[in-house]
Order: structure tokens, then C-alpha cells, then sequence
């Protein structure tokens, strides 16, 4: 089953700006899903249409087959958001945000509350539940957003920039998290300009930009594009020319990093080969860090 | 679904009285000293020089007046400052992406709006026991006016908050609107004592059919025809809760 359908969706605001020109994509049920675009691509406005905070000016939105236009609630109630910055009142404490939510959604005080424990247990943020939201960490105001955005347990959690801005290790944590809530069967969708994100997240991955989808594939066939692949080599001397291959280019780093990009059609072998003829030794190989890079660069530029 | 819609209500309402107890010293104390000054300055100093107005000393006169300026001023303070600081800091987004129909949302701000109106309202009567003994000729009438008033009161501060772009916005209609009008709507005399172009211009306040309503429920005395206030106040309410529900439906100043 479809988790998301849009079909064409437009959106052109009051000052005359498109910022959405006719996005359509698929998102099945069970998938992590990730939506990547640069700043200013249409992805907050994607969302924000399908989670009403922003009215769309054409197309079609369908969430487990319910069509935004006809029964609204009722897709609300289905999905769960989690917004790319900080939307709750910083002066409410951390459980009251979290059951106040539980509440609009029409979930009993008694239940909200054995959720918000559930929940907040889980985000390590229980000892902070009498503080109000202001005293909390930028990472813990997240995963206050996180727990809210789940207390009413929806079958479709979409995150907007969801690790913008928080440390390496959290950052970690929340993958974990993230990636345990998917296997328990929940549709997730996640937009990112992290592309070392969606690498390790994401089994379904469309690019958008400047309004319009540019790419919609698995994450396998979307590497399966990739035409260029960079590594760095850590020599053993200092390297300061090589001679030149073909389909391979050869930059430097610093002295002991050479950096190689090379073609698909290019084996390792006749690289490390030509580098071996010139008496370089590579000590250690490194594949940059995510190899979507360069692939959405190809795409958005 | 009504069970549903009744916790949205409840949970929205229950955020409400938070931030009224949460902020007492802002809510409820500044009203309750500004009117016992009213009383002491305008009933006791100034009113003991004066004779009295339909058989009632000036204090007893002017008591129901203020009592029904402070729930006027009170319920319209809390929804349009409760509603802005909500856009202000975006939380309005926790209800509009969750299933909440617009009339829940409407009620649950009324009733922070009703709640703190009538709790300073409630105060401020307190307050002037201290000063006279203050009779009541008409239980209903009392509080059909106060509780009326009190929900357009809300409503019109609801939507003060839905246009509201910046903090100047909000005390803009208080100030030139809402402040004059209550003080012009007979809290401090009966308009029967006006000139007669003063007494016409007058009966177009509608705050003076308000207090004019409310004295009645206490005193058995009025100015204007409480029956014709009764049903303007019933027009209001409607009117206005359609407009907010309108504009709601709009998204106006919610949603882009």
C-alpha cells in the first residue's frame, strides 16, 4: 500500500514565488524514504502541505489512500511530524507538551500520559519532564519533537532536517532510534541536505529542487548512477605530482593525501598499478565519506 | 468523534488555565489593584461629594460598571495575548497539524478567555464588598451578561490574535478601541444624565448595553433596554464566532 501519493503538487505564494512545481512521488508503506534538496528546494513546503500548515495551490495529496481534500483529519491523524526547528511553547514543561499533543489528537488524559512516559523514556528525556522546554538542550528540544511527534503513534512519521546541527554522537543515537522505529513497520520520510544521512538511512531517495523532483529511485539504483566515486589514498612518502591516467583524475590534500577521483569504467587496480610504477606506496584507502555527494551535485546544479 | 473533539477541548482549555495561574501576577493581580483604585478614588473620594444616581449611592452605582469594564478588558486580554504568543512561537502549529476542528480550537481559546475575564470579574466584585454592600435584583441577568459579554469579549480578542503580525498589533484595538469605548459606556455615569445628542451617540456603543444589562442584574435600575442588549449581545456572539471560524477556515494569519 501507498503510505504517500502526491501527484502534482503546485504551490505559488502570495508574492507571486513557485515553490513547488508539480512534485509528484511515491512513498510505500514501510519505507525510509528520504526527500534531499538543497536550501530553498520546496522540501518544508512538501511537508508543510501534508501536514496542513501550508495550503497547496494544485495537485493531490493522498495518505494511505485518503485524499487530503475530502477527510483531512483523517489523514492527520496518520501522520506525525516532526519540524525542523523548535515549535513548542519554551515556558510549558517537557510532559505537558508531550500529552497536551496526545490530547488535540483526541487520545484520554490517563493514556496520554503512559505514552509521554513511553516515549520519553526512550528519548532519555524523562528526568527533564517537570522542566519547562526552555532549560532543555538544542539535541534534547529535538527529541522533545521526536516524542511528540509520536505520542499519538502514527503510521507515518516525516522529519524535516531532523540532525540539523547536532553533534556527531546524537546525531548516532538518533540513526539508531530512527532506524528501530522503521523496523517496527513505520513508514518514515526524511528530508536532508546530509547526504551521508540519507546513505546510511534511507532504502528509497528523491532529490527535489527549485520545486520540482529531479530524482525518485531506490538508494541501490541511485548509487547504481554514480559515474564518479572519489577516494583518498595515504601514502607513505610525500606525493607532489603524478602522472596523469586516463579516467582518473589525481588532486592533493596535503602532502601524504592524494586524492583520486575516478570513472566507473576505471578498475582500482590499474590505478594502485600506475601508482606503484611511480613508486608511491598507498598505506591506506579511504572512500569519502558519502557518495551521494556527488551525485546530487550533478543533479542540482 | 465528539469524544475526541471534547479532549482536544479539554486539553486546550487545560493549557489555558496553565498559563493564567502560571502568569498570576500578570493576569490577575494588575486588574483586581487598578479597579479597587477605581473604587477608592471614583466611589469613595470623589463619589462621597456626589448625590445619588436612581436611588443608589455613586459607589453601588459604579460597582457593576467596573466589574463588567474588568471582565470586558480581561477575557479580550487573554485570547488575543494567549493567541499571538502562540503564532509567536509557532506551538499554534502542534494543533493545526493535528486532527482539531476549528470550532474546538475556538471554544478551547473562549474558555481561557471566559475563564480568566470572569475569575478577575469575580475578584473585582469581591474587592467591592470591601467598600459597599451590593444587592442582586436578578440572578440570571447577571450572569447571562457577564457570561455573554465575556465570550465576545474572547472572540474579539481570538481575532485580534489571528490578524496580529507584531506585538504592536495586539494593543492597538484595546487602546483605541476598546479602552474608550468602556469608558464611554457608562461605567462611571448613566447616560440618561447625557445631552441628548451625547445620550443618541451613545446607545451606538454597544459596551453601554453591556454594563447598562449587568447594572440591572445587580440593581434593578437601567439606561437602555435590557432586552434589545440581551439580544445584541446574542447577535454578536454568533457573528463573531462565525467570522473566527471563517477566518480560521481561511487560514488567515495560520497558515501560508
Amino acid at each position: 500500500m501507498l503510505a504517500l501519493s502526491i501527484q502534482n503538487l503546485q504551490k505559488k505564494y502570495q508574492g507571486g514565488f513557485q515553490a513547488l512545481s508539480g512534485v509528484t512521488f511515491d512513498v510505500q508503506e514501510g519505507d525510509f524514504f528520504g526527500l534531499l534538496g538543497p536550501n530553498g528546494a520546496g522540501k518544508t513546503t512538501t511537508i508543510g502541505i501534508i501536514t496542513s500548515l501550508v495550503t497547496k495551490t494544485g495537485g493531490k495529496v493522498r495518505v494511505f489512500g485518503i485524499d487530503i481534500d475530502d477527510d483531512f483529519p483523517a489523514a492527520k491523524r496518520l501522520i506525525g511530524v516532526v519540524p525542523q526547528e523548535a515549535n513548542f511553547s519554551i515556558f510549558e514543561k517537557v510532559q505537558d507538551i508531550v500529552t497536551q499533543q496526545a490530547g488535540y489528537y483526541g487520545i484520554p488524559r490517563r493514556e496520554a500520559l503512559v505514552r509521554s512516559e513511553k516515549y520519553l523514556k526512550k528519548l532519555g528525556l524523562w528526568e527533564k519532564r517537570h522542566v519547562p522546554a526552555q532549560q532543555l538542550s538544542g539535541g534534547m528540544k529535538r527529541r522533545l519533537m521526536i516524542a511528540r511527534g509520536l505520542v499519538h503513534e502514527p503510521k507515518l512519521l516525516i522529519l524535516d532536517e531532523p540532525t540539523a546541527g547536532v553533534d556527531v554522537e546524537m546525531r548516532r543515537g538518533m540513526w539508531d532510534f530512527l532506524v528501530e522505529l522503521n523496523r517496527q513497520g513505520r513508514t518514515i520520510i526524511l528530508t536532508t541536505h546530509y547526504l551521508e544521512e540519507a546513505e546510511q538511512l534511507c532504502n528509497q531517495i528523491a532529490i527535489i529542487t527549485r520545486g520540482e523532483i529531479v530524482e525518485n529511485t531506490s538508494k541501490r539504483e541511485l548509487l547504481r548512477k554514480l559515474n564518479k566515486e572519489t577516494f583518498f589514498f595515504d601514502t607513505k612518502n610525500p606525493v607532489s605530482a603524478v602522472m596523469p591516467l586516463e579516467n582518473t583524475e589525481f588532486s592533493f590534500m596535503d602532502d601524504g593525501t592524494l586524492v583520486v577521483t575516478k570513472n566507473k569504467s576505471q578498475s582500482m587496480n590499474r590505478i594502485l598499478a600506475h601508482l606503484d610504477q611511480q613508486g608511491i606506496v598507498v598505506d591506506s584507502m579511504r572512500n569519502k565519506a558519502n557518495r551521494l555527494e556527488e551525485l546530487f551535485m550533478e543533479m542540482v546544479e | 468523534m465528539m469524544r475526541s473533539n471534547w479532549i482536544s477541548f479539554t486539553s486546550i482549555a487545560r493549557k489555558e488555565m496553565i498559563r493564567i495561574f502560571r502568569i498570576w501576577l500578570q493576569t490577575l493581580v494588575p486588574p483586581v489593584i487598578t479597579i479597587s483604585l477605581y473604587f477608592i478614588i471614583f466611589g469613595s473620594f470623589i463619589g462621597s461629594q456626589l448625590g445619588d444616581i436612581d436611588g443608589y449611592d455613586y459607589m453601588a452605582f459604579i460597582a457593576p460598571g467596573l466589574i463588567m469594564m474588568s471582565i470586558i478588558t480581561n477575557s479580550y486580554a487573554n485570547t488575543v495575548s494567549s493567541f499571538f504568543s502562540t503564532k509567536f512561537q509557532r506551538n499554534i502549529e502542534e494543533l493545526l497539524v493535528s486532527p482539531t476542528p476549528n470550532w474546538v480550537m475556538v471554544l478551547g481559546y473562549i474558555s481561557g478567555g471566559m475563564t480568566r475575564g470572569l475569575c478577575v470579574g469575580m475578584l473585582v466584585s469581591l474587592v467591592s464588598l470591601l467598600f459597599i454592600r451590593l444587592p442582586l435584583f436578578n440572578v440570571p441577568f447577571t450572569i447571562l451578561f457577564a457570561l455573554l459579554t465575556s465570550f465576545v469579549f474572547s472572540l474579539a480578542g481570538l481575532i485580534n490574535g489571528i490578524f496580529a503580525k507584531k506585538f504592536d498589533d495586539i494593543s492597538v484595538i484595546p487602546t483605541f478601541v476598546i479602552t474608550p469605548l468602556t469608558y464611554l459606556g457608562g461605567v462611571f455615569y448613566s447616560i440618561s444624565l447625557l445631552p441628548d445628542f451625547w445620550r443618541t451617540l451613545s446607545k451606538a456603543n454597544p459596551v453601554v448595553y453591556m454594563i447598562g444589562g449587568f447594572r440591572y442584574g445587580f440593581l434593578g435600575i437601567t439606561d437602555i433596554n435590557v432586552w434589545a442588549g440581551l439580544g445584541m449581545l446574542l447577535l454578536f456572539s454568533v457573528v463573531l464566532f462565525l467570522i473566527t471560524l471563517y477566518l480560521l477556515k481561511k487560514g488567515t494569519g495560520v497558515r501560508c
